[in-house]
């Protein structure tokens, strides 16, 4: 199962990216949980400053930007 | 961190400094901290580079700027940098500015000549 975690406060480009994750996950038909880490003290644990970012498996993957479903299908393979 | 309000904005500027145990390592750090507290950018852990931290690589990948502050001509930040695939960098070394290794104590005069001259080098 992969684990997404979307990183960022809640505006609306962090939850753009979460759906666009969800798209993603959905499309390429894998297992996948999601979780929104909103407290900043925990965004800063993995290393980031700019949100929103995504993070697969506990990797980063993404900074500062919304990727689209299409970029985020080839970091979950 | 980003607010909400300013949210997917340019990334900061980050600096990185060698941090070494000689006194200009110790001048380059509180350099470093005092540019972070001045506001002219956040300074970043240069150990996270070496260890490639995922979040750590993808934050100054975005940066606006990155400043590395080296203490010694060894230039560990400068090398850091470059090989973890960063080489668009403002670089200053402290032996370039007249602080020798050996001889240079981290007293606030030193700190805030290095401080000085980073803002220079940036601009």
């Amino acid at each position: 199962m992969k684990k997404i975690q979307i990183l960022g406060t809640g505006c609306p480009k962090c939850k753009k990216l979460a759906e666009n994750a969800q798209v993603a996950a959905r499309e390429l038909g894998i297992e996948y949980s999601l979780e929104k880490v909103t407290k900043i003290d925990e965004i800063m644990k993995f290393g980031v400053m700019m949100t929103p970012a995504l993070a697969i498996d506990g990797q980063v993957k993404s900074v500062g930007k919304v990727v689209s479903a299409d970029e985020i299908k080839k970091m979950l393979t | 961190m980003c607010a909400q309000s300013d949210c997917c904005s340019g990334g900061p500027t980050l600096i990185f400094a060698c941090s070494g145990a000689a006194d200009v390592g110790e001048i380059s750090d509180r350099a470093a901290r005092k540019l972070t507290k001045d506001g002219i950018g956040k300074m970043f852990c240069l150990a996270g580079i070496g260890g490639r931290i995922s979040g750590i690589m993808k934050t100054t990948e975005f940066a606006e700027k990155i400043l590395a502050i080296d203490g010694c001509p060894l230039n560990c930040v400068k090398n850091c940098l470059e090989q973890a695939g960063f080489n668009k960098f403002v670089h200053l070394q402290l032996a370039d500015i007249g602080l020798e290794k050996g001889n240079s104590p981290p007293n606030e005069r030193n700190i805030a000549k290095v401080a000085q001259k980073a803002i220079e080098k940036s601009n």
